[in-house]
């Protein structure tokens, strides 16, 4: 399927254009959603698309599937109920840095821990962009922020090694840049039978970019681009990851699925 | 004793459990607080048994989003928490109001503020079930005053949030929760049951959030093949957002409306010796038991007392109210709180008669006797 | 003759008094009487003295706490000293034969070797409960339940295998009162 007829299945027209900035990565990780949904042929009535609240919350509003614009923070725990409650759905998560790691943190890693089969997906940013461009859980220590106006003093969350220490059995980062290789892992997360979680670097020049001096969105791009290498390159040459930040497949091993182990359950009353 | 009785001695909690699953309840969503825990154990224990669902969640907030999320699935829902948990679960249960998600919402009431008494009854959180969430929401809250009240008030419950689309609180206190009385269980042919209304167009058709007549939109539930989008934003019948200042006010009074407009379909009740009443006491949940024993002492010395109780406690059963402060000479509140229903009452009733408080912070049951002297120190 | 009488039940955690106290709205409950069962939560219940309230009356039980205690039972010290203040002058106190109690006073006074009965007669110190309720039932008068409806309303709340034992428990209780 070309790019016109993949929005055409999967984009509600009517809400487009959308509200991202010019240059910000979202809509191309958005992009990255519907071809892996696309590739693994899922009905679309049995597709939810579950956010919080932030600029990659709007994601599901421009999709034709079951969407569901939560509060921040709190997506994973309205996705574990539809989940829980109906099983037979693919239930996809999308949500930003501070909306999954700062409010939503405790839904997150519990998420992880009962190994629940949905797709979590972050778009980081490194920026709280809807209020304006204040520090997250992911700001790089000394960038700035407008609430970190000196430099931000804070240590920063690897979302990858939260997610897997709480226990997720799938885990990738992709990027925004790498578009090819962020479907795969979007792809192989949904397959996954159990809590895939894929963290999407993006970017956003409005306001990180600007406030961090780090150049217009195609510079921003190219950094994208030069600071990540992949795992598999590295587990060859390990010499080309000093300094890089890891992307692709980080984790992947299957445990029993929670909604599965819950249906072993209801299974010994059956008679 | 026969096998199958049709009573049992239960708890009011388990009540609850029981009423619950009469109404239909497929999935239960909570975190443990005393002194509501008993519900949780409870439905743990009989959900897998009938093809339902149960998980424990991470917090209080998790669990109110949990059940929203299985009611978007067609699941009757229902959480159930104390205090400190009901604080946590106002920020979604505001978005069970916007978005419209048919729940229940129990809260076995206990002493506050913060973590308080935990084992200890109060009725804190009258004011705070109508009022905790921000914004301005419907919402309907029904008080039990028994173990049998509670069985059928969480039938009722389910009934409510599935017809009017809205979240329904059950304001229990942890007299009533704890207490072990007799449940007589009704046969499934007595039980009034209601469903939410579907969209019986073709999801092509479907506007997700479209009132009909009733104010209410059909609701179809995830994975049925109508795909529609759900926001806690302003939304307008389509469901998506809206920067529209008109259609947002509108959206926020149609909310309203829906339920108090209603208020004649579930004003729940109950008066005890008020045919000839000069004194009224205005009682609910627990506190009610013992406004019943004084209420019975005071008769045998000769004064004409009565009681209104109240089942639905929001939105205020204003008819009712007004009209006892008509005859009434004067008005008692007796609650277990530092004055908080007083306040509505005095607002309607005041005018007409004196509105007096009988309060009680302690974390005790007050007493009939404290009740008899409110009265006369009164007179 | 019986219109109403309210009891409380109290021991140290663990010695089942709240148990006892169900058996007897169970009970009375079977029989076509109104009861009310409650009990002491969180801090109070785990500090040493548990105690379990149970209301049987003929009328509809409107306040469900005891207000004119008519039968107060001790199986502890503690539980004694936490709430003899609380029984009715033309009460009756049962106490374990281990607790000192102040003997000059308006209440009939019962002290008797229930744990050591539960001991010595079934074996284990477990179904001092049971003993304790046959006291209860023996004290409370003929007419208000019958003894049919005790042995089926404990056979229904003890575990199954333990049955024999405490219906035994509840016929050495009765013993202790009516010989």
């Amino acid at each position: 399927m070309n790019a016109s007829e993949i929005t055409q299945k999967y984009y509600r027209a009517d809400k487009l254009p959308h509200i991202w900035c010019p240059g910000c990565g979202h809509g191309t990780l958005l992009n990255s959603v519907v071809r892996a949904i696309d590739k693994l042929g899922l009905n679309k009535d049995e597709v939810v698309v579950v956010s919080g609240i932030g600029c990659s919350s709007r994601a599901p509003g421009y999709l034709d599937f079951n969407t569901l614009h939560t509060t921040h923070g709190r997506a994973l725990a309205f996705a574990t109920g539809i989940k829980h409650a109906n099983p037979k759905l693919h239930v996809i998560v999308i949500m930003g840095d501070g909306d999954s790691s700062a409010i939503g943190g405790n839904h997150l890693i519990h998420a992880c821990r009962r190994n629940i089969d949905i797709t979590a997906i972050v778009f980081n940013n490194n920026i709280y962009g809807m209020t304006g461009g204040q520090y997250s859980p992911t700001t790089p220590h000394g960038d700035f922020g407008t609430t970190a106006p000196y430099g931000n003093i804070d240590s920063t969350f690897d979302l990858c090694n939260l997610a897997q220490g709480a226990g997720a059995t799938y885990v990738a980062r992709g990027t925004a840049y790498h578009a090819n290789a962020m479907d795969k892992l979007i792809e192989k997360g949904i397959q996954n039978k159990g809590f895939s979680f894929i963290e999407g670097l993006s970017l956003c020049p409005t306001y990180y970019g600007r406030k961090n001096k780090k150049g217009d969105a195609v510079k921003m791009f190219s950094f994208l681009k030069d600071s990540c290498v992949d795992k598999k390159v590295v587990e060859k040459k390990p010499e080309l990851g000093e300094n890089k930040v890891i992307i692709g497949e980080l984790y992947n091993n299957p445990k029993p699925e929670y909604t599965e182990s819950y249906q072993v359950i209801i299974d010994k009353f059956q008679k | 004793m026969s096998n199958n009785k049709s009573y049992k001695l239960l708890q009011g909690n388990e009540a609850c459990v029981e009423g619950a699953l009469a109404a239909g309840m497929k999935f239960f969503a909570g975190y443990p607080i005393t002194p509501s825990t008993e519900i949780a154990e409870l439905s743990a224990q009989k959900l897998p048994k009938i093809g339902g669902r149960f998980i424990q969640m991470e917090d209080e907030i998790a669990s109110m989003a949990a059940i929203i999320g299985g009611s978007l699935t067609g699941l009757k829902s229902m959480t159930a928490t104390s205090g400190p948990g009901f604080s946590l679960m106002q920020e979604n249960f505001g978005y069970a109001c916007i978005a419209e998600i048919p729940c229940v919402v129990v809260n076995v009431q206990r002493a506050g503020p913060s973590t308080g008494l935990p084992t200890s009854p109060a009725q804190g959180e009258v004011m705070q079930a109508k009022w905790g969430t921000h914004g301005d929401h419907p919402v309907i809250a029904l008080t039990p005053n028994s173990v049998q009240e509670t069985y059928e008030m969480t039938i009722k419950a389910f009934n409510l949030a599935e017809k009017y689309r809205t979240p329904v609180i059950l304001l229990m206190d942890e007299t009533v929760g704890h207490m072990r009385e007799k449940l007589t269980f009704k046969d499934e042919s007595e039980i009034e049951i209601i469903n939410r209304k579907k969209p019986t167009c073709a999801p092509e058709e479907y506007v997700a959030y479209r009132p009909e007549e009733d104010m209410i939109p059909p609701m179809a539930s995830f994975g049925e093949g109508y795909r529609y989008h759900v926001t806690g934003l302003s939304h307008d019948e389509t469901g998506f957002p809206t920067n529209n200042n008109k259609l947002a006010g509108e959206q926020v009074e149609r909310l309203i409306n829906k339920v108090e407009q209603n208020i004649d379909d579930f004003s729940y009740y109950d008066e005890y010796k008020m045919e000839d009443a000069e004194i009224v006491v205005l009682a609910f949940g627990g506190v009610s038991r013992s406004a019943m024993t004084a209420i019975d002492e005071m008769r045998e010395n000769g004064i004409k007392v009565g009681m209104f109780r109240p089942i639905t406690m929001w939105p205020v059963l204003e008819k009712q109210i007004s009209a006892i402060a008509d005859t009434a000479k004067e008005i008692y509140v007796a609650e277990m709180n530092y004055g908080q229903y007083f306040y509505e009452v005095d607002r309607i009733a005041g005018k007409k008669c004196p509105v007096k408080k009988i309060v009680k912070v302690t974390g005790e049951l007050i007493t009939p006797n404290e009740i008899i002297a409110a009265i006369n120190g009164g007179k | 003759m019986f219109n109403k009488i309210e009891m409380r039940l109290s021991g140290s955690g663990g010695q089942g008094v709240i148990l006892a106290a169900i058996i007897f709205a169970d009970a009375a409950l079977a029989d076509g009487l109104n009861a009310i069962q409650t009990q002491s939560y969180g801090p109070e219940a785990r500090g040493g003295a548990s105690k379990a309230e149970v209301i049987i009356s003929k009328d509809e039980i409107k306040y469900p706490k005891v207000t004119k205690n008519d039968i107060l039972l001790a199986l502890t010290q503690k539980s004694y000293d936490k709430y003899i203040a609380s029984l009715d002058k033309d009460g009756i106190l049962v106490v374990d034969e281990s607790v000192n109690v102040n003997e000059d006073v308006p209440y009939k006074v019962y002290k008797l070797p229930i744990i050591n009965t539960a001991i010595n007669s079934i074996g284990t110190h477990m179904v001092s409960n049971i003993v304790s309720v046959g006291v209860l039932y023996a004290l409370m008068g003929d007419g208000v339940i019958s003894y049919d409806t005790m042995v089926s309303s404990i056979s229904d709340r003890v575990p199954p295998t333990t049955i024999d034992k405490n219906i035994k428990a509840f016929e050495e209780g009765i013993k202790l009162i009516r010989g």
